[in-house]
């Protein structure tokens, strides 16, 4: 009885869309501990701001992570402009916050797809992708990238939408919703899903504080932590309110992906609803001189862009804190005491995303 | 247009955990950690926030210096700290979860203390 | 019947028609601001080396006395900055990407052929500005 065995987990393994690796500590079938470790595609993104223009090095910002590109592209020159003192011009703002919301969705559905996947509903998986495609077909109309927008600049935004554009893209959202509650019911209410998600992966609500969990990790826990209420870009002038669920289960993250998807269709409404007319952007001169965490809320929780500059063309130092990496903490947290057979779950529930947690 | 305020207070390395030991005791949660090198000297920040009110500890080190671990605190700074340790070389001591290095796995020791760079030039070839 | 609520949607993918385009046979979906590939017009290349500067991943080379303006294909990330720093448009962006490669080399050359205008005589210009 309880010898103990360690199992490596990854940094190949059929529910991974990115390598990490974790060592399982077992008992029986029970984990005991886990061993998190990374760095198989470091890549010292970070280091290139000594060689790259800080108006050049949005496109290496953007390029860290493949899905929430756009926000890191945002976050980037969000903190150029604080550290300027810019004034970003009101259109630029609600054409970052329909982008944001619109990457937003994709984010999630590839998640959830990539969820479903992992619980072997395959299904589920392709329809997910499917309506996925709907956004990714928006993103590009309006950018001309499906996966790295590039639209963001420093000072504003490099691509208009007309208003007749924005008017068909709200039109076009009616059909959307309702083919998405189809498929939310199956993730909300279908048995098979719930048999496999409900009280997999706990984490409390002082866990998930303490420990940093942020995003519907955290949102999931009952830690109603949402970035988007510090007001940046069109933020401040929209209704929302964080969502919440309190069972703190792979379940309750889930449904807290789920129910934001229709907030984000609700936010992109709105912003449609009250984008000014304007420039789109303002001409940036000279070189910033300063410090600043910029902070925005990615899909999968709160991302940190600190840069500090000296007055040259070149920042000296650029941070990029992922919210990945800070989940990794919960992650230990929520294996410790779980089955093997719910480790993939529980792995997938908190949305990796090596590529920018290394960067 | 100021998104939020910041304020950033910078102490010596001795004051360190009693200062971390008021924000947990303030119930603030650890937004990060991060290390830069400014010349020849580390400048580490660690950011809390409460409520989004955001503040920032910073502290100036040499490059030898041991930095005391706050992860008997914060049990989540485990992956900070190694990364800090992993990347820039500093020598952080008494660590909850200590990968001796391991943690992000690089090929050369200490990348980010000295960034090298690969075809660098105006022209592919050069 | 909380087994079935999958059921809906998949008896309707099952009558409507596939949600995939039948690729080789139908091009693959395009709009008109996606990014494609660079194109260069040589004959209206100045050479004055702004792309060269502004590219981001340096993919582009402009050799000025050699008359050569170089891409490297592989280390492009078809930001469009090129494009937009262009003072004489030669620069665009085509639809396509740019086809997969057997062999490690993404380099494509071209050959500068603008040729400067003869400066106008100085009364020509005079008569133009009036005109």
């Amino acid at each position: 009885m309880s010898r103990k065995i360690v199992i490596p987990f990854g940094p190949q393994h059929p529910v991974l869309p990115e390598p990490i690796h974790l060592d399982l500590v077992l008992e029986d079938e029970t984990v005991v501990d886990v061993i998190p470790s990374i760095g198989y595609i470091h890549r010292g993104l970070e280091t290139l701001v000594a060689k790259r223009e800080f108006t050049e090095y949005v496109y290496i910002a953007e390029r860290t992570c493949g899905i929430c590109s756009f926000i890191h592209g945002l976050t980037y020159c969000q903190g150029v402009e604080q550290i300027m003192d810019l004034e970003v011009p009101p259109r630029a703002h609600y054409l970052r916050t329909i982008w944001s919301e619109y990457s937003r969705l994709h984010s999630h559905l590839l998640w959830l797809g990539l969820f479903a996947d992992a619980m072997g509903f395959e299904n589920l998986f392709m329809n997910s992708w499917r309506l996925r495609e709907f956004v990714l077909d928006i993103l590009e109309e309006t950018t001309g990238g499906r996966v790295i927008q590039g639209s963001c600049k420093i000072g504003g935004v490099r691509k208009d939408i007309s208003n007749e554009k924005l008017a068909s893209m709200a039109a076009d959202l009616k059909g959307f919703e309702a083919e998405l509650s189809d498929l939310s019911d199956v993730f909300l209410h279908d048995d098979s899903v719930k048999s496999r998600l409900v009280d997999v992966g706990k984490l409390t609500r002082t866990d998930a504080y303490d420990l940093g969990a942020m995003g519907p990790v955290a949102r999931g826990s009952g830690v109603g932590i949402d970035l988007r209420k510090t007001g940046y870009a069109a933020y401040r002038d929209l209704r929302f309110e964080p969502v919440t669920e309190t069972a703190g289960d792979s379940y309750a993250r889930c449904a807290v992906r789920v129910r934001e998807l229709f907030g984000s269709i609700d936010l992109i409404r709105q912003a449609i609803e009250k984008i000014p007319e304007g420039d789109i952007e303002v001409k940036v001169k000279g070189n910033p001189d300063g410090e600043y965490f910029s902070r925005s809320e990615q899909p999968r929780g709160e991302l940190v862009h600190y840069l500090k500059a000296n007055g040259s063309k070149h920042l000296v130092r650029s941070r990029i804190r992922t919210p990945t990496l800070t989940n990794i903490p919960p992650l230990v947290k929520m294996l410790q005491g779980c089955e093997l057979a719910d480790v993939p779950v529980i792995v997938l529930s908190i949305d990796p995303c090596i590529g920018c947690t290394e960067r | 247009m100021k998104i939020e305020e910041q304020t950033t207070i910078v102490i010596g390395v001795e004051h360190l955990i009693g200062r971390v030991e008021q924000f947990r005791k303030g119930g603030y949660r650890l937004v990060q950690l991060n290390c830069s090198k400014i010349g020849e000297q580390f400048e580490i920040n660690y950011c809390f926030e409460r409520e989004y009110r955001f503040e920032n500890i910073r502290i100036v080190i040499d490059f030898e210096t041991e930095v005391p671990s706050i992860s008997g605190m914060y049990w989540g700074a485990f992956v900070y700290e190694n990364e800090m340790h992993d990347l820039y070389g500093v020598a952080v001591k008494g660590m909850n979860i200590d990968f001796q290095g391991n943690f992000i796995r690089t090929s050369v020791q200490y990348p980010f203390r000295n960034p090298s760079f690969q075809g660098e030039g105006p022209c592919q070839e050069k | 019947m909380a087994f079935f609520e999958m059921a809906k949607t998949a008896i309707r993918t099952v009558v409507s028609r596939p949600a995939t385009l039948m690729y080789p046979a139908r091009p693959g979906k395009k709009t008109g601001l996606s990014r494609g590939h660079v194109v260069i017009d040589p004959s209206r290349c100045i050479s004055c080396g702004m792309c060269m500067k502004k590219c981001p991943s340096e993919a582009i080379c402009v050799e000025k006395d050699e008359r050569i303006w170089r891409i490297d294909r592989l280390r492009c990330v078809v930001c469009n900055s090129c494009i937009e720093v262009c003072p004489v448009k030669c620069l665009r962006m085509d639809l396509q990407y740019s086809p997969a490669l057997l062999s490690h080399s993404g380099l494509e050359t071209f050959l500068i052929t603008y040729v400067k205008p003869e400066r106008p005589k100085k009364s020509e210009t005079g008569e133009n500005a009036d005109a």
